[in-house]
């Protein structure tokens, strides 16, 4: 499996954008995580394919990155900040009490992540990668839960807007 | 009173609800019009006013802005223009801001820098994480290619460019000037040796300007209103303004664009409103977690970019305050902190590739009431591999400031806590012992 028709014109495009196409192993990467739900082996073989690169060094650049989900990750990426604002005004409880309800989730994935840059916020935690806070336990549960009934849009996991481009 | 001078942010609280948008900008805050002064003035004269401005890089570092671009190689082409939003210093949160809601601000100050560095073509490397930091900007990058302020012959002038939003995946170490290059060019991104410096080989080993959102975002300030303007604020050799990220327990947290010169007390007590809930102040972060902790008794010295060298031994880095009172454990901050920089540790150089994850590990039995009263010393026996002196100005066996950084609270712990952490951790150590004795003699017995 390679790239489709529109995914080669898409990636295209973007190398397009640079001096030198192996710039685009980021962007695409987003394509093919959003492609398949996480950077699959076979996405790291797309990616590696399309810029004449081997495999090993497509992987050596992605698993740096901790945007890049190298397993099965779910629909929502929730990631909450614990550093030191957030510490000290209830981010590591925040987590844990996310980590707790979700723990035998298959679509929601709870992560601890370094500062956000939402500090004004704190505590802080993004969903797909938009920002909420402060919130409460109780309160990110909701929101978890109406981004997962669809009463509220998601953007992918790899925080593009749906419908839009990398 | 204190009051915030707003320049770059001034725009953003006029019109909070569309600011964004190029209609408004357009309307309400002529943007792009700043070219047609630039372009008259011609690239030197661009470069030489920016350098009577003062103007210092706003990422961390403080380096002079014009003095930055006058070190490109004359006649060596092609150049790149590289913007660092990869805002990952913890507490920093400015330029996230400054991309969601001023992006045609950005837009414009990246045209005229990069005319005036004389680069076709320049990037904006975007931490990954600012979602609709990025919608908002390829938005206002897709608008200034429609309205002819990007692409061929901006405006009849003759100059080309090409402005690209990349964004990052999720890592500090982008944020490195040299990090970052190694990122745009599909990298792990890690900071290389220098020289070369990226005025020389930057961006595919070729003449590279690196300038962080909030410096470029100053840009069309000072072509519109003149480098005696900008050089007339500030106190010393820091000019202007810059936007202060305040937060932690403090009443408002949020972010303060204020003249360089004024007080730490000013800024927390006067705009952010003090430590909240009627508490009274520990310690606090004066620059990014990089940079060494200060106590209130500080309170009263001027925000000054030069503190490195002073009796403070700090510096404002990337202008992020944090603020703890006085219930906070500075073990568990340090700690925290420790974490912080042992997980981003790109781990190219040895000294921070194992001394990021061993401190993080030392602090963690400190802080748990495992700790030794030699421990403290320990770290700092060990840091010292890292840091040689141990005091700012850092030293480092490392490539990049990561290496310092991962010591700078170590060394404020040391500096400003050192009695009470010892004591702390006689008390633990002297608990464990008799727990020790009863459990013992408990098993002799059976």
């Amino acid at each position: 499996m390679a790239f489709s028709g529109t995914e080669r014109r898409r990636a295209e495009e973007i190398v397009a954008r640079y001096p030198q196409s192996r710039s685009a192993t980021l962007p695409l990467l987003f394509l093919v995580q959003d492609r398949d739900g996480w950077v699959t082996p076979q996405g790291i073989e797309d990616v590696a394919d399309f810029l004449g690169l081997t495999p090993a060094v497509v992987l050596g650049t992605c698993s740096f990155y901790t945007m890049f989900k190298l397993s099965p990750v779910g629909k929502l990426v929730v990631s909450v900040c614990t550093n030191v604002s957030c510490l000290v005004n209830g981010g590591p409880q925040l987590h844990e009490h996310l980590r707790r309800e979700y723990a035998r989730s298959d679509d929601v994935f709870i992560e601890e992540v370094e500062c956000l840059a939402a500090c004004d916020r704190a505590p802080a935690l993004q969903i797909n990668y938009d920002f909420h806070g402060p919130l409460t336990g109780e309160q990110a549960v909701d929101l978890i839960e109406r981004h997962r009934s669809g009463e509220l849009t998601a953007r992918t996991i790899s925080g593009t807007a749906t419908g839009g481009e990398v | 009173m204190a009051q915030e001078t707003p320049v770059v942010t001034r725009f953003m609280r006029e019109r909070p609800d569309d600011s964004w948008q190029f209609e408004s900008a357009r309307a309400y805050n002529a943007a792009y019009t700043r070219l047609e002064r630039a372009f008259a003035m011609g690239p030197e004269a661009i470069v030489e006013a920016v350098q009577q401005s003062g103007l210092r890089g706003k990422g961390g570092a403080g380096f002079g802005t014009g003095q930055k671009w006058s070190f490109l190689p004359k006649g060596v082409f092609p150049r790149y223009l590289c913007i660092n939003g990869d805002e990952g210093e913890p507490a920093t949160f400015k330029d996230h801001m400054l991309t969601e809601r001023d992006p045609h601000q950005l837009v414009e100050g990246a045209i005229i820098t990069a005319y005036a560095i004389q680069a076709n073509h320049a990037f904006i490397y975007l931490r990954g994480e600012f979602a609709l930091g990025a919608d908002r900007l390829q938005q206002a990058i897709d608008d200034a290619y429609a309205h002819g302020f990007l692409g061929k012959d901006i405006g009849g002038s003759g100059f080309d460019l090409e402005l690209v939003l990349h964004r990052g995946a999720g890592c500090y170490i982008a944020g490195d000037e040299t990090g970052l290059l190694s990122s745009l060019e599909g990298e792990r991104a890690m900071p290389r040796i220098k020289p070369p410096f990226p005025a020389a080989q930057g961006l595919y080993a070729a003449p590279t300007v690196v300038n962080n959102i909030e410096t470029i975002s100053t840009i069309p300030w000072i072509i519109a209103n003149g480098a005696e303007w900008y050089a007339g604020m500030g106190v010393n050799r820091s000019t202007g303004t810059r936007i202060f990220s305040v937060s932690g327990h403090v009443e408002r947290p949020g972010n303060y664009e204020v003249e360089l010169g004024m007080t730490f007390r000013e800024l927390i007590e006067g705009l952010a409103g003090g430590v909240r809930d009627g508490k009274r102040m520990k310690f606090f972060i004066p620059g990014g977690a990089s940079s060494p902790w200060l106590l209130p008794e500080h309170l009263d010295s001027p925000l000054d970019m030069d503190y490195a060298g002073s009796e403070l031994r700090t510096m404002l880095g990337s202008g992020a305050i944090t603020v703890f009172d006085e219930t906070t454990d500075p073990l568990l901050v340090s700690w925290r902190l420790a974490k912080f920089y042992a997980h981003e540790s790109c781990g190219k150089c040895t000294p921070c590739r194992e001394g990021s994850s061993w401190i993080e590990k030392v602090l963690y039995r400190m802080v748990n009431g495992q700790g030794r009263p030699e421990d403290l010393d320990l770290l700092l026996s060990f840091g010292s591999n890292i840091v040689p002196g141990l005091n700012a100005p850092f030293a480092q066996t490392t490539i990049c400031a990561l290496g310092p950084s991962t010591m700078s609270h170590v060394v404020s712990l040391d500096r400003w806590f050192r009695d009470e952490i010892v004591a702390r951790l006689e008390r633990d150590t002297a608990r464990r012992t008799s727990l020790e004795i009863v459990t013992v003699s408990a098993g002799a017995d059976a």
